[in-house]
This record gives structure tokens, C-alpha cells and sequence, in this order.
């Protein structure tokens, strides 16, 4: 970012005088066009002229699919606006779609992974590792204690009823694959749900 | 159909959906269509912006679709507006059905073959005479064959020789009797006194509709949840299937019904499912109870005799082998016995009512915001409590993640926090950006999206939280004998892993979604190679194609037709099947295949070719002529079948089913019932409400009486463009935030006058599952309805609130109860009731 420098009372009135717009409308520039330049607008550059890497992206919110593109800098989100290539929204986006940026950058987003104890009032911030073994073990343990290989009458489920998955249809259909198939085909968890069926 | 192919459409009927507001950017091809001539039609309770655009609103009470599409059904048939050419070959209108079948017209609301203790119904006398009809649906198959006590091979009647029919339509049980019978009473008039629509109003809509139809044009329906969340949604569809079958509106262009649907992948989330009752595109899971011991007896239970689904063994054994890998095999019935048998429903709201009931341990949510986006919220949170530990995924605090903290039951004081046991995950989940994969939008299109940006801090896709908390299993696993344990052992878990943070290929499973061929690992092109000797592996047989070969994904592919291209978009993205845009598409073109008309044209059959052609990939087996029959000295199976002149190949006769013989839990013909809460009593059946529907009372969860004095006003949700559904995204987002920053109820002034309510004044609602305050928004938006000669009175509000994030207000959810549609356990929260008053909540005083 630009260093501000205080400027002198001399230099913002010669600035001033140039911005000005009445006389050079006077001397017969247009209003909507040159005239109305000034020095800031002269040196406005568009965001986007910022962005390192650009990709292409779907709308993260509704069904209806629409393209987006996503500008960064620096890993970062400077930009995202309609992909005007797309034949579902040829450039446009719904209020929602439009506000995916803000989203991305709110204020109120949590990057780190937290952890209350039983009992406890309050959060605890823990590192990722620590929770992915702790909910693995914790995993094994409620299967292994609820595992129901047959009925008591013979006939085989090799199911567990102990475990819940909730979730799924803001994810990636990849990200659904597994999840069926981990907690479907590997754990033998019965009880996987999305929002599908509300 | 696709999205861009409602601007072909000669007349779009919304309902069930605030179109304008909840899906826009839908909405501009319903514009356009409106540009091009087109007749808009809006029926829904409220005036809202799709009501502003539509050319006609017509007003109903939540609750009365069916009363509505039925005389819409009744207007067609009596004034023989149907498009006769289309649905006389192309639909099963002239079946004759069995001698047996009782309707509700008869029998005061109730379909024959009710068993009054189970609160089923038996489908053996809804059947083609002399036949049994395997339902098309794989998860309903299980379902009607469990009620016959029918292994399932009796769909081999269906490969003896064609279901009798009657095209003369004079026998008194073909279909077309039937239905003039069933529908007989839902006149313009009965619709007025139901619905509370003007009958002037409805016939404009009646005749509308019928005037779009035939050679030269057609007509579209969009619905959304104003129609699934009812305990008749189902058939609430059927409803308008049966219009847009006998209007011939179905794989035509400008023709069909579209589903409007609320979350990015939630298509994509169905076809590979992350729902209790389907293995991937649409296998059933295995249960118990049913022929499903081996894999030889699933197979044989699963496999209709005829049409595109006796394909089954080849998805299900390709399947095991995905998943199962080289320890998969045929003398091991490729481990079919660690695929989990079920032993219930397990859905979404008994998965609940299990919480509460201590059954579950863990719970994990990933994306998901069930306090409040489920119904009946302080019982979700009652059953969060009886948790051991539960992992929340998201990317901002959620009430489901801060229930503990912050919840309704916490500031009652029926709970304390520190007797509350549940150990709580919060991970935080990497966004839309910052991950790569595909979704699936609402008309199957499949769309692939880049990472572009570092998901920051501890953030990670669900990807990768799946496929490290797989491996760690594994490896807690590695040394267990136990037979239990092998299918994990088994499992196929390598999708790679890149850079610092080991995140898994996403473009690696999406492969293994589409198939290879077990010997030299090559991509599968198409699910017609897909083989039932294990020599396939095939994660999905629907999206079989999407990655046809090394290096090429179809789902990444961007190019649009250009002007005057096919209108197809055929190399946008990937739809499927077979990266086909409108199923059923053989309908386009008449019994000989040759187009309706000119205007109409999408698929054809050329003679010199002698090939199906046309601007989009043909729904139909490229080289069967239009004039194929098939050989029933034969017994025909599989595609054999089906003749040249069945568009409708998933059925087992290649034919529509405007009468739907198996497969629907509660009747054949769709039927007004009243919903389970309602102020009025049925006016056309003795039978209330749909005796099939699911309900769960108990204490917690109890529903009003019919016409219940102490609940007496009909109570509705919706949603708000600027928020979205339950989750947390539009409310922690300072723009979307700041537009709708708090809860509100929309009131008539009519009773708004009658409660002493003032606009923006506070108000309460209550029901027996909680009371919620809230401010009231005065506005003729909402009005009234007559119904039967009464004033009923409608309220509404918007679901999306709760106490986390910068909009916050009410959980409109507390005031819901669980209950659940016949055939899908969907919950009601379109029309229940509730009470309703000026003021506010007694403050309450926390406990200790």
C-alpha cells in the first residue's frame, strides 16, 4: 500500500483547481467524459488487475449451478463474479451468489479446530491432529460397543446403529463418495442422512 | 430437462415455489420463455415477486395441491383436452387393471388393499391384470415386494407378453375409466371449496395449461419444497406428472417438470448418496427383512425382468469391486456381507427421535445445521444431549455446534450446561474455492470447480477429513482378525495425496465414481461396458462416462453452444446420463419417430442412418427402429422388451405411468387429503388425512387436533433470497446479513386486526412443541381464505434464523412437529397450525 504523505495547503488547492470540473466543462469538455476525470479516477485501476491466478467455480449456495470465477492473490480471494461463458447464468449472480466473496472473508468464520469437554462452558482451541486421533479412537470405540453382527434369530446385518453421519448435499460429490463408502461399506454405519430427504 | 430449456416453453406453471426469490437466477429463463409468449402461472398462498412476474396468480391454501392439480386432471379428461396422439402409445392410459382394484371414489377416501394395523397398503390389486409390475425406483421395489411376500420374480410376468389394454379406453378398469372415476369429483367448484382458489381463477390456469399442449407446443411445471414437504408430497408430483403426460410434456422441448432444488449438490448428493436407503445411482440398500441375505438373492430380488434396470447385477457387482477391491471376488460374493443390512427406517427424523432415545453415540454433521433446518428443534437439541460426542464441520459457529453454550433449552433451564455429557468437535471446513470436486445442480448437470484459493488455518475439505479419518481407521483396525472388521480391511482407500497438507485427489475418486476395468485399470467410456463377472469396478453407474478416459473429465469441460448452436449445450460440463439433457427425450418424436412438429423437434429417428439422431444424445438404443416389436414367443428380456414405439425404457414396459401400479406407499392415483394439522375437515373423502403418512407422537412431539380451537390459524415456512436455508453462510456474511438482519412473520391485515397486531409489534407463536416471539410484517401479501364457507387464516415466516451469526431472530423450526410423507418420511412445513398472539414471551428464568 501507497504511503500517505501530508500534503501541504498550496499542493491540495492545485489539485483542487485541477479536479475542478466546472471550467473544463466551460471550455466545452464533456460532462460525462472528461470532465468528470480527476486525478483519483485517472489512477483507479479495476481489482482485478491485482489477481495472480483465476479459476473456475460453482456457486456454493442453491441448486441452479452457477458458473463463477473465482479471482485470487496470493492464495487469497480479491474477486468473484458470474462466468459469463456459463449457459445457466451467462455472467449474472442471485444476491446470494454475489455475496460468495463476503462470505469467504467474513469476519465471523473459524479457522481453527475447537473442543469442549463433557461438562465443560467453554470452547477449548486444540490442533487438528490431536482431534483427527481423538475422533478416530472415539469412532472405533462406539463401534466396536454397538457392532451387531447378526439378529438374535441368525441372520446377518453387520451393521452398528451407534453411529450418525448428518450431512452432505453442500458437499462435493467426491466428499459424498466417501463418505458412503467409509461409514457405509467400512464401518457398516446404517444411520447416514443429508438434507435430501428434508 | 435442463434449466435453459424452460425458454422454450409455450406456458410454465410455478407452484410449490417462490421461484423469483429463492431460485433468481432459474427464474430468468421463465422471463425469457415470457419474452418469447409465453403464459407465466403462479399458484402458491402469498403474492410474492414470481406472482408479480407470473401473468396469473392464483391463491391456495397450504396444503390443497392436490385438490388443485386434480380438477386441473378433471378439466382435461372431461373436456377431452388431452393430446391423444402422445398419450394413448406413449403412456399406460389404456391398461387394464385388475378386477379387485378399489378407488377412494368408492371407498370414502381409501385405495383397496389397506391393512388398518400396519397402516400399509398391499399393491396386488393396483397391478395390470395378470401381471406384476416391478417399480422403477429401486428403494420402492424393496418396499412393495416386502408387502406381497414376492422374491420378485414375478416381474417375469412382465417379459410373458404385453398388459392387456383397451385403446378403445371403454373398459370400465382401464386406466382412463379409472381416472375419470377417481377425479370425477374435483370440479371447479369442489377446487373453490378446497382450495379457497376462485373457481374463475382456476379454470384460467386449467385452460392455460391444456392450451399448451400438443404437436406445436408446450409446457413446463417448476416446483420446489412447497410441494415435497407435505405428508402427500410424493403425490403432489404424481399429480403433475399425470398433466404433463396426458399434455404430452414430457422429453420434449419446453416440456417436463422441473425440481427446484435448495442446496449446491443436493442432485449430487442423492445420486451418490449419503442417504440411509440407497447404495450409489439408485441401487437399494440391503435389508434384512427383505430376499437380501446373499448376493446372489439381492440380485435376484433387485433385477426386474424387463426394461434398462435388468442391468442390475452389473451396477451391483461393480460396485463391490470399487469398493472391495482385489478382495472382492465371486467365490467371496465380492463382500457383499460387510455392506450393511438395514433393520428400519433410519431416515432423517426417526434418526432423531433415536437420539433423544440414547441409541446413538456419535453423531457426526458435516454441513449441516439441523437445530435450525430440522423440524421440531428444541427436540433436536434434546437428543444432541443424550450424545456421547458429536463433530460439527463447518466454517462458522452453528446452533448445532453451540447448542451446549447458547440453546434454547440452556437459557430455559431445562438443561445446564454442566450436566450436559456431549464431548463437542468443531473442525472447521475448508469453502466453495479452496477445494476442488464436482456438484451436481438440480438438472443433473455435473459441474467441476477449481481450487483457487488456501483454505486458511485449519480449514480442510471434507475430503480430506473423510479420507485421513479413513486411513487413521485402518490403521486402528490393521491387525484385528475379527470377520467384522474385513470389509474396512478391504476397503479401497488410495486417492493420493498432494502437498504439505496430504490432501487427497479429488479427481481420483470422481474415476473411481465413473469405473476402470479391474485388469489393466483403463477408464470405463460408458456404463454399457460394465460387467457382472467383477471384471468392472464402478463407484457409480450413473456418472459412468464423466471421466472416460486418462486426462479427460468431462465434468471440467467449458464450452458453450455458440448463437444458433442445438441449444443443447452439450459441451458445457457433464449431465447424466450419458451427458443427456433431457431424459426420456424418445418422446420428442412421435410412435413412427419423426418429430411432432418443426418447433418441437429435439430427437429423430433417420432412416438413412437408420440411427436415432437429433440435438441431443438420444434417450433410446441408438439403432432400435421405431418399428421394433419385440418377439413374445420369445419371453423377451432386458431391452428386448421393450418395442420401438416405448420411450419410457427405466419401466419395465417402456411406458409412462399415469396410474402407478407398484412403488408408491400410498395409492396408485393421487388423492386430496387434508394435512395432519389442519383447521378444516376433508370435504371430499371421509378418510382426513393420508393414512399412510408417518407420524412419531409421543411427549415432545405432539400434534393439534383436526380443527384444533386452541391452534386455529394454518402456519407456513419459506425461505428469503438474501439467506440461505438453515446454514450459517448468508447470516455471517455482512452484506446478506445486514439485508435481512431478523426474523419476522408475515400477517394479513385482516387478522393482524383481529390479534391487535401491530406492524413490526412483537408477536407470539405457539404450537404443543414450543412458542417462538417474533415481530409481526403486516401485509396483504398475505391473505385470507374462504374455505367451505369459513375464514381461514394463514401466517408465515421465513427458517433461516437462530442465535448464532449477525441476522439472528426466532427458529421458526421449534413450532414443527415430526411427521413424515408415505413414501419419502419427508416432514410437513408447509401447512401445520398454530396459535398466535400479540406480545411477547414471558422472559424465563435460567436455572441456577
Amino acid at each position: 500500500m501507497a504511503k500517505k504523505v501530508r500534503r501541504g495547503i498550496a499542493d491540495r488547492a492545485s489539485g483542487f483547481l485541477r479536479d475542478w470540473s466546472i471550467p473544463r466543462q466551460l471550455a466545452g469538455q464533456s460532462l460525462r467524459g472528461k470532465a468528470a476525470e480527476t486525478e483519483q479516477s485517472r489512477t483507479l485501476r479495476p481489482r482485478l488487475d491485482q489477481a495472480d491466478t483465476v479459476g473456475t467455480s460453482i456457486c456454493p449456495f442453491c441448486a441452479v449451478g452457477c458458473g463463477q470465477l473465482i479471482y485470487a492473490k496470493d492464495g487469497k480471494p480479491i474477486h468473484i463474479e458470474g462466468d459469463p461463458r456459463s449457459p445457466v447464468n451467462a455472467g449474472t449472480l442471485c444476491p446470494k451468489g454475489s455475496s460468495t466473496l463476503g462470505m469467504l472473508l467474513s469476519p465471523q468464520r473459524i479457522t481453527t479446530v475447537l473442543h469442549r469437554a463433557p461438562g465443560a462452558d467453554r470452547w477449548e482451541p486444540k490442533p487438528l491432529d490431536w482431534a483427527m486421533d481423538r475422533i478416530a479412537q472415539l469412532t472405533k470405540e462406539a463401534r466396536d460397543d454397538t457392532f451387531v453382527d447378526q439378529l438374535p434369530d441368525g441372520r446377518t446385518v453387520n451393521h452398528t446403529l451407534g453411529l450418525a453421519s448428518l450431512g452432505g448435499a453442500t458437499l462435493d460429490n467426491e466428499e459424498n463418495y466417501l463418505i458412503k463408502k467409509l461409514f457405509g461399506g467400512g464401518l457398516g454405519m446404517v444411520n447416514i442422512e443429508n438434507q435430501a430427504r428434508i | 430437462m435442463a434449466l435453459w430449456d424452460l425458454t422454450n416453453a409455450d406456458c410454465v406453471l410455478v407452484m410449490g415455489s417462490n421461484m423469483a426469490e429463492n431460485h433468481p437466477i432459474a427464474f430468468r429463463f421463465v422471463v425469457e420463455a415470457k419474452a418469447r409468449g409465453a403464459t407465466v402461472i403462479h399458484a402458491d398462498p402469498r403474492f410474492t415477486r414470481t406472482s408479480a412476474l407470473a401473468d396469473i396468480h392464483a391463491p391456495l391454501r397450504s396444503g390443497s395441491d392436490i385438490a388443485f392439480l386434480g380438477g386441473v386432471i378433471r378439466h382435461i379428461l372431461e373436456h377431452d383436452l388431452w393430446f391423444r396422439e402422445f398419450a394413448l402409445p406413449y403412456t399406460n392410459i389404456a391398461h387394464i387393471i385388475e378386477d379387485g382394484y378399489e378407488d377412494p371414489e368408492a371407498a370414502d377416501g381409501m385405495f383397496s388393499g389397506f391393512d388398518a394395523e400396519q397402516h400399509t397398503y398391499s399393491e396386488k390389486t393396483w397391478q395390470y391384470k395378470g401381471k406384476h409390475v416391478p417399480s422403477v425406483v429401486g428403494e420402492q421395489r424393496v418396499g412393495s415386494q416386502e408387502q406381497q411376500g414376492d422374491p420378485g420374480h414375478n416381474s417375469e410376468s412382465m417379459a410373458a407378453g404385453p398388459a392387456p389394454t383397451d385403446p378403445t379406453l371403454q373398459h370400465p378398469n382401464c386406466v382412463y375409466q379409472i381416472m375419470r372415476r377417481h377425479f370425477a369429483r374435483y370440479t371447479p367448484e369442489m377446487v373453490e371449496r378446497v382450495t379457497g382458489c376462485p373457481a374463475a381463477t382456476f379454470l384460467k390456469v386449467a385452460d392455460a395449461l391444456a392450451r399448451n399442449s400438443g404437436r406445436e407446443r408446450t409446457g413446463a411445471i417448476c416446483y420446489a419444497v412447497g410441494w415435497t414437504h407435505h405428508s402427500t408430497g410424493v403425490q403432489i408430483i404424481r399429480a403433475a406428472s399425470i398433466i404433463q403426460g396426458l399434455l404430452g410434456n414430457v422429453g420434449r422441448p419446453g416440456g417436463g417438470i422441473m425440481a427446484l432444488r435448495g442446496h449446491a449438490s443436493i442432485q449430487g448428493s442423492t445420486d451418490i448418496p449419503t442417504l440411509y436407503n440407497m447404495l450409489p445411482t439408485y441401487l437399494p440398500q440391503p435389508n434384512v427383512f427383505h430376499e437380501h441375505a446373499t448376493l446372489a438373492d439381492y440380485i435376484k430380488t433387485e433385477t426386474p425382468a424387463t426394461g434398462w434396470w435388468s442391468n442390475f447385477p452389473k451396477y451391483a457387482v461393480s460396485l463391490m469391486k470399487a469398493w472391495y477391491g482385489e478382495h472382492a471376488t465371486e467365490a467371496n460374493g465380492y463382500l457383499y456381507e460387510h455392506i450393511p443390512k438395514l433393520t428400519g427406517d433410519l431416515s432423517q427424523l426417526p434418526m432423531t427421535l433415536s437420539m433423544e432415545d440414547g441409541v446413538i453415540r456419535g453423531q457426526f454433521v458435516l454441513g449441516q445445521n439441523p437445530v435450525v433446518g430440522a423440524v421440531n428443534s428444541d427436540l433436536v437439541e434434546r437428543g444432541f444431549a443424550k450424545l456421547k460426542w458429536m463433530v460439527v464441520r463447518d466454517f462458522a459457529m452453528t446452533e448445532t455446534a453451540d447448542w451446549w453454550q447458547k440453546g434454547r433449552l440452556v437459557e430455559s433451564g431445562e438443561l445446564k450446561t454442566s450436566e450436559i455429557g456431549t464431548e463437542m468437535f468443531f473442525l472447521p471446513a475448508a469453502m466453495a474455492g479452496e477445494k476442488d470436486g464436482t456438484m451436481t445442480n438440480t438438472s443433473r448437470l455435473i459441474q467441476w470447480h477449481d481450487v483457487v484459493l488456501d483454505a486458511p488455518g485449519d480449514s480442510r475439505s471434507d475430503l480430506w477429513f473423510m479420507y485421513h479419518l479413513g486411513r487413521r481407521l485402518k490403521r486402528l483396525y490393521a491387525d484385528s482378525t475379527e470377520p467384522r472388521d474385513r470389509g474396512l480391511q478391504a476397503l479401497t482407500w488410495d486417492y493420493g495425496e498432494r502437498g504439505e497438507r496430504q490432501e487427497p485427489d479429488a479427481e481420483a475418486v470422481l474415476r473411481e465414481i465413473n469405473g476402470y476395468t479391474v485388469a489393466d485399470r483403463k477408464q470405463v467410456a460408458r456404463y454399457h461396458d460394465l460387467k457382472d463377472d467383477g471384471s468392472t469396478a464402478c463407484g457409480g453407474w450413473m456418472y459412468c462416462g464423466i471421466y472416460p478416459e486418462e486426462g479427460r473429465n468431462l465434468a471440467r469441460s467449458r464450452t458453450p453452444d455458440g448463437p444458433g448452436g442445438p441449444g443443447s449445450h452439450a459441451g458445457w460440463a457433464y449431465a447424466w446420463p450419458s451427458n443427456r439433457r433431457t431424459l426420456y427425450n424418445r418422446a420428442s418424436a412421435d410412435p413412427e419417430g419423426r418429430p411432432w412438429s418443426e418447433r418441437k423437434k429435439m430427437v429423430w429417428w433417420d432412416d438413412a442412418q437408420a440411427r436415432w439422431t437429433g440435438l441431443d444424445v438420444p434417450d433410446f438404443e441408438p439403432t432400435k427402429p421405431p418399428g421394433y416389436r419385440p418377439d413374445w414367443s420369445k419371453h423377451p428380456h432386458g431391452m428386448d422388451a421393450i418395442p420401438g414405439d416405448a420411450p419410457f425404457i427405466m419401466e419395465a414396459d417402456g411406458l409412462s405411468q399415469v396410474f402407478v401400479p407398484s412403488g408408491l406407499k400410498d395409492g396408485p392415483l393421487p388423492t386430496h387429503y387434508e394435512p395432519i394439522e389442519t383447521p378444516v375437515r376433508n370435504a371430499l373423502y371421509a378418510q382426513q388425512h393420508n393414512p399412510t403418512a408417518h407420524l412419531w407422537t409421543r411427549p415432545g412431539n405432539e400434534l393439534h387436533e383436526i380443527a384444533d380451537a386452541a391452534y386455529p390459524y394454518v402456519f407456513s415456512t419459506y425461505r428469503l433470497t438474501e439467506l440461505h436455508c438453515g446454514g450459517i453462510m448468508g447470516r455471517v456474511t455482512p452484506h446478506t446479513a445486514e439485508l435481512q438482519p431478523e426474523a419476522f412473520v408475515e400477517v394479513s391485515p385482516e387478522l393482524a386486526a383481529k390479534l391487535g397486531i401491530e406492524n413490526l409489534g412483537w408477536t407470539v407463536l405457539e404450537t404443543k412443541r414450543g412458542a417462538i416471539e417474533v415481530k409481526a410484517l403486516v401485509t396483504e401479501r398475505v391473505r385470507p381464505f374462504v374455505i367451505d364457507g369459513r375464514t381461514v387464516h394463514q401466517v408465515g415466516m421465513p427458517w433461516h434464523y437462530g442465535w448464532d451469526g449477525y441476522a439472528k431472530g426466532a427458529i421458526a423450526n421449534v413450532l414443527l412437529a415430526i411427521t413424515g410423507d408415505a413414501n419419502t418420511g419427508i416432514h410437513s412445513t408447509k401447512a401445520v397450525t398454530c396459535n398466535m398472539r400479540a406480545g411477547r414471551l414471558a422472559p424465563r428464568i435460567p436455572r441456577g
